[in-house]
């Protein structure tokens, strides 16, 4: 059938089966938004800002899996979308995100809301496509959303001009792409699997490191099955919390910079690592000369680029994370070889002492509020089923170190990019896709600043978010650091003028809390969880001297912690 | 060290500038780059010549291949190849040096390709060391204005970049 282009782009996420867009027209995309008003399927989100849309589409996909897509106009659209697609990128989330440009015959001329969307995206895309003819359109998005779900997955931008919108074709749904120059692999190299399960069987020390590759690539189950078969410890970055349960007792916590001293000696001590689906990020090695000095190491990852890119690798294994741990799995069964019990036993001993320091421990009877008692709570109450999301800084560290994430996909914040801003939209995103799954949103009274506007989104579409906000009235973990590091010049680090967030809450008409005393912790928490239809702003007036603990300082080896 | 890599990328709009951008968003060397068409429509042949440790160049050919546009891709520095470079160079060409300027144009096996009362326009081909030694011998003052294509590279043998 002969369908505009405006249209086809409707027509196209129906049939890819795209239900929930996040977007903000403006002149460039009218037409499309016109093709949106009279069609049910493709349910479009209006949010405040684009940034905001750019983070529900990608928290969407995290939490889903499935491909996230916004839909932003030209000029300051686009704009406006970086900070969200960089985010994006930098965590290897599938995203598409669609942006209006001026009519072809305009581009190049400085025309009105016209800015080199391809150029400024480039550096923060898997990949982007200007479509200059509406023949191509259908075909093009169908490569987006192939490129931005397949192989390591990253956003994709498709920009299209404002008179291939308008402009007429014969539409059909392009059911397959190939593209000669992109060939993900999948599977891993048998013989290579082989070495690393021969390897791992050798361990006396081993460690299993794992990232946000197990989580995105639905290996959680495989590398569950794997861990328990070995009974190896093992540690997940900030991204990859949730990939295998926090609770099992071979989980030995986080591992980084804020991670616990015993997945960071454990890795620092061992003598075989298994990495899997991550990659060696420098909040995760510390020092890179100082890091895991006696460790053979085997390295899992779907993109051949991760691999010897920090640290040097043993055995690397290019593929898919799910293929290859199951072939592991495998492998490991047929061989009938096990784990050398006698100096596991040893090395679990050495690790339970590590354990027994108790490095995440704090004061539950303070007299302020600590940050760590709200998380904590906060797990309790919500049974440890909750989505949440978090923005950036020592709120994001407290959340990872006291939410124990037992599933996938359930800790949702900005790892790479550290994009503060992040956690607001990011809990309507996932409320969009989990509706009567208790949303909740970890943050500070620094970072819900740069996208509180989102409240009025969450009253639009009456998302029953739960915001727990660490108010410390500093950007906490910027004051941190110059406590340690700045001999205490707070340069810039107080937040004055805050708003009383009670009142901004029920102004977009939230439900609005304010907790200033440990003993109202657990009751404001249990009271906001109960109120299912209502968004909760809670605004917790937490210890600002507080500190997150423990502690890699820039340039320390894992084995050179700051307890506390 | 230096490499010699040879990238067929899809003929798109802003294929170059993925590869030129990779190069200083992750601070890469470029010596040189040319890119042209080829006997294939659809794609065009990159010839870029980098330097750097193993481990960079590594990096350098596996971010290449990650990109969308990039179709095939082969370091030529690791067997058998030739390298090639042509030079426009114009000479100050007057007097006695006139015609000592044209034996050396004659030892390097040049071509005279333009000749006006003052000076000599000169075409060079040949691997960047022999363009290099003839600069050198000229020398700097009677040197107007040079012109360097980059380095083209080929395989030896069988061996080949197709798409």
């Amino acid at each position: 059938m002969e369908l505009t282009g405006a249209q086809i782009v409707v027509q196209f996420l129906e049939d890819e089966g795209v239900d929930i867009i996040f977007g903000y027209p403006g002149g460039a995309v009218l037409h499309i938004y016109d093709a949106l008003y009279t069609q049910d399927a493709v349910k479009h989100i209006l949010v405040r800002h684009e940034q905001a849309a750019t983070h529900a589409a990608d928290a969407y996909a995290r939490s889903t899996g499935k491909v996230g897509v916004a839909l932003v106009t030209s000029g300051p659209g686009a704009t406006n979308a970086v900070t969200g697609i960089a985010t994006a990128y930098l965590d290897s989330i599938p995203m598409v995100v669609l942006t209006g440009q001026v009519p072809t015959h305009l581009i190049g001329n400085d025309a009105f809301q016209e800015v080199d969307t391809l150029g400024i995206t480039r550096p923060c895309v898997k990949h982007n496509f200007l479509v200059k003819d509406v023949a191509d359109l259908a075909e093009t998005l169908k490569k987006a959303f192939y490129l931005a779900a397949s192989g390591r997955p990253g956003p994709v931008v498709v920009d299209i001009p404002k008179d291939v919108t308008a402009a007429r074709t014969e539409y059909v749904f392009p059911k397959s792409v190939k593209m000669r120059s992109y060939n993900p692999v999948v599977k891993g190299h048998t013989g290579q699997i082989k070495k690393a399960v021969d390897l791992m069987l050798e361990a006396k020390r081993p460690m299993i490191y794992t990232g946000g590759g197990v989580v995105l690539g639905g290996a959680a189950e495989a590398l569950t099955e794997l861990t328990r078969e070995l009974g190896f410890p093992i540690t997940n970055t900030l991204m990859g919390l949730g990939g295998y349960p926090a609770t099992d007792p071979q989980f030995l916590g986080m591992l980084g910079m804020h991670g616990t001293y015993e997945a960071n000696m454990a890795m620092h001590h061992c003598d075989v690592l298994v990495a899997i689906g991550a990659r060696f990020d420098d909040r995760v090695t510390g020092n890179i000369e100082k890091f895991c000095p006696t460790a053979r190491i085997i390295h899992v990852d779907v993109d051949p680029a991760s691999i010897a890119k920090n640290v040097k690798v043993d055995i690397p294994i290019v593929g898919q994370v799910e293929p290859v741990l199951r072939q592991a799995l495998r492998l490991l069964r047929e061989s009938g070889g096990k784990s050398d019990a006698e100096a596991l036993k040893a090395w679990w001993d050495q690790i339970g002492e590590w354990r027994s320091l108790d490095c995440l421990k704090y004061d539950p009877a303070s007299e302020r509020i600590k940050p760590q008692l709200v998380v904590d709570t906060l797990y309790r109450v919500t049974g440890g089923d909750a989505f949440v999301t978090s923005d950036v800084g020592q709120h994001q560290m407290f959340a990872a170190q006291f939410y124990k994430f037992d599933k996938p996909r359930r800790w949702i914040n900005s790892g790479g990019l550290g994009t503060m801003g992040f956690g607001l939209p990011a809990a309507m995103g996932v409320q969009f896709a989990h509706p009567d799954a208790t949303v909740c949103c970890i943050t500070g009274e620094g970072s819900i600043q740069m996208n509180i506007q989102e409240l009025s989104t969450c009253r639009q579409y009456a998302l029953p978010l739960k915001i727990i906000n660490l108010n410390n009235g500093f950007l906490g973990m910027v004051r941190q650091w110059q406590e340690f590091f700045y001999q205490g010049r707070y340069a810039q680090s107080y937040m004055e003028s805050l708003p009383d967030f009670v009142k901004l809450a029920e102004s977009y008409g939230h439900v609005g809390m304010q907790i200033s005393r440990p003993e109202d912790v657990e009751p404001a928490l249990r009271e906001a969880i109960a109120l299912k239809d209502r968004l909760v702003f809670m605004d917790f007036l937490v210890d600002p001297t507080e500190n997150v603990y423990p502690m890699i300082p820039a340039g320390a080896g894992l084995n050179e912690m700051i307890l506390v | 060290m230096r490499h010699i890599i040879s990238i067929l990328m899809e003929n798109e709009a802003g294929a170059l500038s993925r590869v030129a951008g990779l190069f200083s968003a992750r601070g890469y060397n470029i010596e040189s780059l040319t890119v042209a068409p080829t006997e294939d429509p659809t794609v065009s042949r990159m010839t870029l010549v980098t330097s750097g440790s193993e481990e960079i160049i590594e990096q350098i050919t596996k971010q290449l291949n990650k990109l969308v546009d990039v179709v095939k891709l082969l370091d030529l520095t690791e067997g058998p190849h030739m390298e090639r470079e042509m030079m426009l160079i114009k000479l100050r060409a007057t007097g006695t040096g006139r015609e000592e300027l044209k034996r050396l144009v004659d030892i390097f096996r040049g071509r005279i390709i333009e000749v006006t009362a003052s000076t000599y326009t000169v075409e060079l081909t040949g691997n960047s060391g022999k363009l290099d030694a003839f600069l050198e011998a000229v020398g700097e003052l009677v040197i107007l204005e040079v012109v360097r294509s980059g380095v083209l590279g080929i395989a030896r043998g069988e061996k080949g970049l197709r798409a």
